[in-house]
């Protein structure tokens, strides 16, 4: 392996690694608050890659200005989410909560389906399409693009999380809930943001991925399972975790990806089963 | 004593039918409801009474048609041999898995099942030996019940569904009694308490586990005799997982009607809409599926099952206030 392959190999892996770390955030952060598993969380990846296709076929809008529409919408579908199923199950088994998320996802991606039949699409000619030069080796213009996005996405949540009084509340939520509600923290209100923000965030990936993965209904499951690997790598409900777990991921899967395309997914969940096996609290979980 | 009675009308009826409907779909539809009834029961084992939820019972479906098949193909193995080995194997696979994921809590297991999912489908279709992506073609025998294989009539295929789904009513049946049945639900009900009381969760857990990847994968043998043919993306789809989950939920977990009940409802569904639509390949049914699963879970996660006693004993649901939900 050259010197040149192998930044290849690293700074691609890095990069689609951002990506899968914006996402995993998004679903970390609603397991860290609500105690529940979004299974809908890659239906909800495709809603805003179709969402940034749409506009950029019908209306010119390149997907990096559609990030501004992705992210407020799927903020609202979070919102809703929780609003209209998981608000009146919070104290159910978790075998109901499993399958309410897992329904949604079932529904999300047929009606997808139905909507827009099954084809593949994409985004044709991104604004920033082309490509970069970076330590001697070439990169995808649109993929450092997305990559940069998703760091100051996850920057911003970071921010928003461990700096600022509602972010605190959150993380107080997240703690015992029945404690922050003694203390006055309005917990429902916290429920619906950490909808919102979680699934913001994927409004946001999905946007940064459209500009150069291709789009179909069933495009969220990959990126679904790779998250979850990421969260339980890093930790459920840990930001940090998901952070640090979606680079690592990123690597591993472009890194196996380069050695046998077909099974790289394998390698992938290979990660997700041992992690299980070592370490279940994961890298950075609080078990 | 009425209850036996209509459970005697019902059996009756049930074998009668291929006499008195000899066209072919009506009994490929029956066919289809008791081997989904049968792989719902199957996950109701480990998913009803030991509440653990696992979404990728097609591994063992596809594993069980697998082992058939090859076994058939390589070694010209009766298809009831085959289907013994692969139960085998699917107990095997189920161990191994089982054994890491049942010490963590329970959303771990239920993505581990998915991505074991993914594992074994991407394993099958980059292996040569066992047909990769094109599948297996199950040679083609003389008919008789043992070689499996009944060229003239669906009417044969039919009766041993029917016979393998009763043998699975019994297994649920007695489960629901017997010592280990309450085990199982005692690690539903709750964990630490089950532990505190003695039970070894994680062996209980591994035991509803193996029950139910055996069963699943006696439904794959079945599935490969019946059709002659599988490839990965037939056998190891995740609908069929899906539908095996939706069909014990729809009609109320942990009961043993409920799986009977949903695959009923679900395989009339989803092959009335395919009639109706006309295989557009839209999903629509799938999306009717999806709505169903929410409403269920948020309206009446106990199932149709739980809802229809409820309806009947008004009484009995409300002296059940107060108590923890199961």
């Amino acid at each position: 392996m050259t010197a040149e392959l192998l930044i290849q190999v690293v700074v691609s892996g890095l990069l689609i690694g951002f990506v899968f770390a914006l996402i995993s955030v998004g679903l970390t952060l609603i397991f860290g608050v609500m105690d529940i598993v979004n299974f809908a969380h890659g239906e909800f990846l495709m809603l805003a890659m179709f969402t940034a296709f749409w506009l950029y076929a019908l209306f010119g809008v390149d997907p990096l200005f559609s990030v501004l529409a992705c992210g407020p919408l799927l903020f609202l579908v979070g919102v809703l989410t929780h609003k209209l199923l998981i608000k009146h199950i919070l104290n159910a088994p978790m075998l109901a909560q499993i399958f309410c998320t897992f329904g949604l996802s079932v529904f999300l991606k047929s009606l997808a389906q139905f909507l827009w039949g099954p084809n593949f699409r994409s985004v044709t000619e991104p604004l920033l399409g082309g490509r970069i030069e970076l330590f001697g080796v070439f990169f995808g213009l649109p993929q450092v693009t997305a990559a940069l996005g998703a760091v100051a996405a996850t920057g911003a949540v970071y921010l928003l999380i461990y700096r600022t009084e509602l972010g605190r509340a959150l993380q107080a939520t997240s703690e015992d809930r029945q404690t922050a509600a003694l203390m006055g923290i309005d917990t429902e209100k916290m429920f619906t943001l950490a909808w919102g923000i979680g699934a913001g965030c994927v409004g946001v990936a999905g946007a940064l991925l459209a500009m150069f993965y291709y789009i179909y209904p069933e495009v969220g499951t990959i990126f679904a399972l790779t998250s979850y690997v990421v969260v339980a790598l890093g930790g459920f409900g840990s930001v940090t975790g998901a952070l640090v777990g979606g680079l690592i991921i990123g690597l591993v899967q472009v890194v196996s990806g380069f050695f046998s395309p077909a099974f790289k997914m394998v390698v992938v969940y290979l990660v997700y089963l041992a992690v299980i096996l070592i370490r279940p609290q994961g890298l950075f979980g609080r078990w | 004593m009425v209850r036996f009675l209509g459970l005697g009308l019902l059996l009756l009826g049930l074998l009668l039918f291929p006499l008195a409907v000899e066209l072919p779909y009506p009994q490929h539809v029956m066919i289809l409801i008791f081997l989904y009834a049968m792989m719902g029961l199957a996950w109701n084992i480990i998913g009803g009474y030991a509440g653990q939820v696992s979404l990728g019972d097609a591994t063992y479906f596809g594993i069980g048609a697998y082992t058939t098949a090859i076994l058939l193909r390589e070694l010209n193995l009766s298809p009831w041999v085959g289907m013994a080995l692969g139960a085998l194997n699917a107990v095997v696979v189920s161990l191994v898995l089982g054994y890491p994921c049942f010490r963590v809590r329970g959303h771990y297991f239920a993505i581990a099942t998915i991505a074991l999912n993914e594992i074994v489908a991407t394993i099958f279709t980059n292996w040569d030996f066992v047909g990769g992506a094109v599948g297996i073609y199950v040679p083609i025998l003389p008919e008789s019940f043992v070689n499996l294989q009944f060229h003239r009539s669906k009417a044969p295929y039919y009766y041993i569904a029917l016979g393998m789904l009763i043998l699975v009513i019994l297994l649920n049946l007695w489960l629901s009694r017997s010592r280990l049945g309450y085990y199982f639900r005692a690690i539903r009900a709750n964990q630490d308490a089950a532990r505190a009381l003695g039970i070894d969760i994680t062996r209980y857990k591994l035991i509803a586990y193996a029950l139910t990847a055996a069963i699943t994968s006696l439904g794959g043998s079945f599935y490969a005799m019946y059709v002659l043919y599988i490839d990965p993306t037939s056998v190891f789809a995740f609908s069929i997982s899906l539908l095996v989950v939706l069909v014990a939920v729809l009609g109320g977990v942990g009961t043993v009607a409920g799986p009977i009940l949903g695959s009923v409802i679900l395989i009339s569904l989803s092959e009335g809409t395919r009639v109706l639509l006309g295989g557009t390949g839209r999903a629509l049914d799938v999306a009717i599926y999806g709505l169903l699963v929410m409403a269920i879970s948020v309206l009446q996660p106990q199932g149709l099952v739980a809802w229809f006693r409820a309806l009947r004993q008004p009484k009995a649901r409300e002296a059940k206030v107060g108590r923890a939900p199961s």
